[in-house]
């Protein structure tokens, strides 16, 4: 295509700042996955290869703990940002236009915006005092805290593709005698499904891996597979480590690898 | 009478925008529509037609005025309570429905027994020639198909009015006039009151029964096919279908005094109104020797060979152009050529007064 005129690739040290930074991103990332499969007990001398550290965290059982509860709290947690969002894009791409719309989109994102850190220590100060009040310790408090940080990423997709939608399609249902739930029932609803069930993965992609809300509500003994690798980093590192965090790689890039596919395609 | 009206409009206005900046895209309209008629609505993009047929439909609810349906007011009836369907000019079909699924969809939603779901939409299926194509997904099909499952989908349900919003605009000529016939079948085997929205001249003179034509949100005029065509009520009628010669002049007595010199016959019940236009088809324009008495002197300035037409353009006296149709072979035979003198006449009757 940019065949004449502007082309990047002439610009001079293109192909040595790309190089660079393809490197910045991905040689931490290969050197991980590489000591995964080391067979010593170091995370920085080779000792051969081996499966022992995935034997090992398989067999661990704060690991298993760690990992069913992760899946529990990303399970839950993006099925309820993905109820909430898919509501909230309806609401604001099905009605007509109103006073403070760019107000509203604004306050939906509001987790992309707010520094993490102060979302996690309101949480903190908020559930502390229900905990009290309630005596309930148990996971709500995690999956609902995942649940609103999670909103935004489940809601962008689905907005994105209910905007991509011909509105005509919807008129024509009501003009066959559909009222507004069918109409959402049988063609809202099975067209933005893409949409929907990206959202929801990003959702779960997004809870899976997050440590820094998590770390603030847990009460103790809730350790996520984040918070629990976040702990052994402080007593001293095995390739353990590396071999939770592959697999986690593994999940998040077939998960992410399933999104772009589902908002790629458009029919 | 009433029990022979199934639409009608009622001092209709359509405003879009707020305040100084509102636009009236209907401009106060009232039209009856008859039973089991081909109603088109006719007019440029813009004049209003698409609006009309869409609170016919119910998309859109009128500023004021009133939208009645077998002589019930259905103005505040949302679409999916009224029993008309629209055949839209995208189409919209379902694309994550076959389609017979399409065709079944207004059916189901009224709650109709599976079994008569099925018999109907294989009988609608069977009417439109898509038998076969039944398990297809609709993108599977060419335009005239998707046109033709478009027209199943909205028939099904067996609408008291059928509402088609320019669904021929894209398609290529042949499968247009394969699909102009086709409708034209399909609202006399069906019976059902056609409502037609088209800006095409042609289509709305070959298939309706009445044509109302528009321009700026006002209907101008409503008459049959041949009434519109050769008794046109206004200038924009007159050259919005087919085309016409505009004469200026005066009129006096039953004549027409034209600016360019001599005068025309016009019907002698017209009472004198001064500036006038006189209009003239281009068929309805004789050719005959310049020595001919009466005749209007003119000079010929080019040919124009269509096939079997030719098209004769002429200069009069004060330099107002005049083009004729002639048949090729005769234009032939005649001997006219560039420059050459004649005379003309129009053929009796062929005169239209126009108002300024």
């Amino acid at each position: 295509m940019a065949s004449k005129g502007f082309d990047a690739t002439s610009l001079p040290g293109f192909t040595a700042i790309a190089a660079i930074a393809f490197i910045a991103l991905y040689a931490p990332i290969i050197t991980l996955v590489g000591y995964s499969f080391n067979g010593a007990n170091s995370i920085s001398s080779w000792g051969g290869f081996s499966f022992r550290w995935y034997e090992a965290a398989w067999a661990n059982a704060t690991v298993q703990e760690a990992t069913i509860r992760s899946l529990v709290i990303a399970a839950s947690a993006s099925l309820i940002a993905t109820t909430a969002a898919t509501m909230a894009a309806l609401g604001t791409t099905r009605r007509g236009s109103f006073g403070g719309q760019t107000f509203i989109y604004v306050m939906i994102n509001q987790p992309l915006m707010v520094p993490e850190i102060v979302t996690a220590v309101a949480l903190l100060i908020v559930f502390a005092s229900v905990k009290v009040a309630t005596g309930y310790t148990g996971l709500g408090y995690l999956i609902l805290a995942h649940a609103a940080f999670c909103i935004p990423f489940a809601y962008l997709p689905i907005r994105a593709r209910l905007e991509g939608m011909d509105l005509s399609l919807e008129t024509a249902a009501a003009d066959l005698y559909a009222n507004p739930w069918q109409t959402f029932r049988h063609v809202t609803l099975p067209l933005v499904l893409p949409g929907i069930i990206a959202g929801a993965m990003l959702a779960f992609v997004i809870s899976l891996d997050d440590v820094v809300i998590t770390e603030f509500v847990k009460s103790a003994g809730q350790d996520t597979l984040p918070t629990y690798m976040l702990g052994q980093l402080r007593r001293g590192v095995t390739p353990e480590v590396n071999a939770i965090s592959t697999v986690l790689l593994g999940l998040t890039v077939l998960l992410l690898t399933v999104f772009f596919l589902l908002t790629r395609k458009r029919d | 009478m009433t029990e022979t009206i199934a639409v009608e409009a009622r001092n209709a206005i359509k405003a879009f925008g707020q305040g100084d900046v509102a636009v009236r895209a209907l401009d106060d309209v009232s039209v009856q529509i008859r039973k089991g008629e081909f109603f088109t609505l006719l007019g440029p993009s813009g004049c209003g037609k698409t609006t009309l047929l869409r609170l016919i439909a119910g998309f859109e609810t009128p500023t004021s005025g009133s939208i009645l349906l077998d002589g019930k007011d259905i103005t505040s009836d949302p679409p999916n309570r009224r029993p008309v369907n629209t055949v839209f000019q995208s189409y919209a079909l379902f694309p994550h429905l076959t389609v017979a699924q399409n065709v079944s969809f207004g059916l189901q939603m009224q709650g109709r027994p599976k079994a008569e779901v099925t018999a109907t939409t294989d009988r609608m299926l069977a009417l439109v020639r898509l038998e076969a194509m039944a398990g297809r997904k609709t993108s599977q099909l060419s335009g005239g198909q998707q046109q033709r499952v478009a027209l199943a989908r909205a028939l099904a349900p067996q609408p008291k009015v059928l509402l088609l919003d320019e669904p021929l605009s894209a398609l290529d000529l042949k499968l247009r006039k394969e699909m102009q016939t086709e409708l034209k079948r399909l609202q006399t085997e069906t019976g059902i009151t056609f409502i037609f929205v088209t800006h095409d001249q042609e289509e709305a003179l070959t298939m309706s029964d009445r044509i109302g034509v528009m321009s700026a949100g006002k209907i101008l005029q409503i008459g049959g096919p041949r009434d519109i065509y050769t008794r046109p009520a206004n200038r924009f009628v007159a050259s919005f279908i087919g085309e016409t010669n505009f004469l200026p002049g005066t009129l006096r007595d039953g004549r027409v005094i034209l600016a360019s010199g001599g005068s025309i016959e016009v019907a002698a019940t017209l009472r004198n109104a001064g500036n006038v236009t006189v209009a003239v088809r281009p068929e309805q324009v004789r050719i005959v020797p310049a020595t001919e008495p009466d005749a209007l002197p003119a000079t010929i300035t080019d040919l124009v060979y269509f096939g079997t037409d030719t098209h004769c353009h002429m200069a009069l006296a004060d330099g107002s152009e005049v083009v004729a149709r002639l048949q090729s072979s005769v234009s032939g035979e005649a001997g006219l050529e560039r420059g050459g003198r004649v005379g003309l006449r129009f053929a009796p009757g062929a005169a239209q007064v126009l108002g300024e």
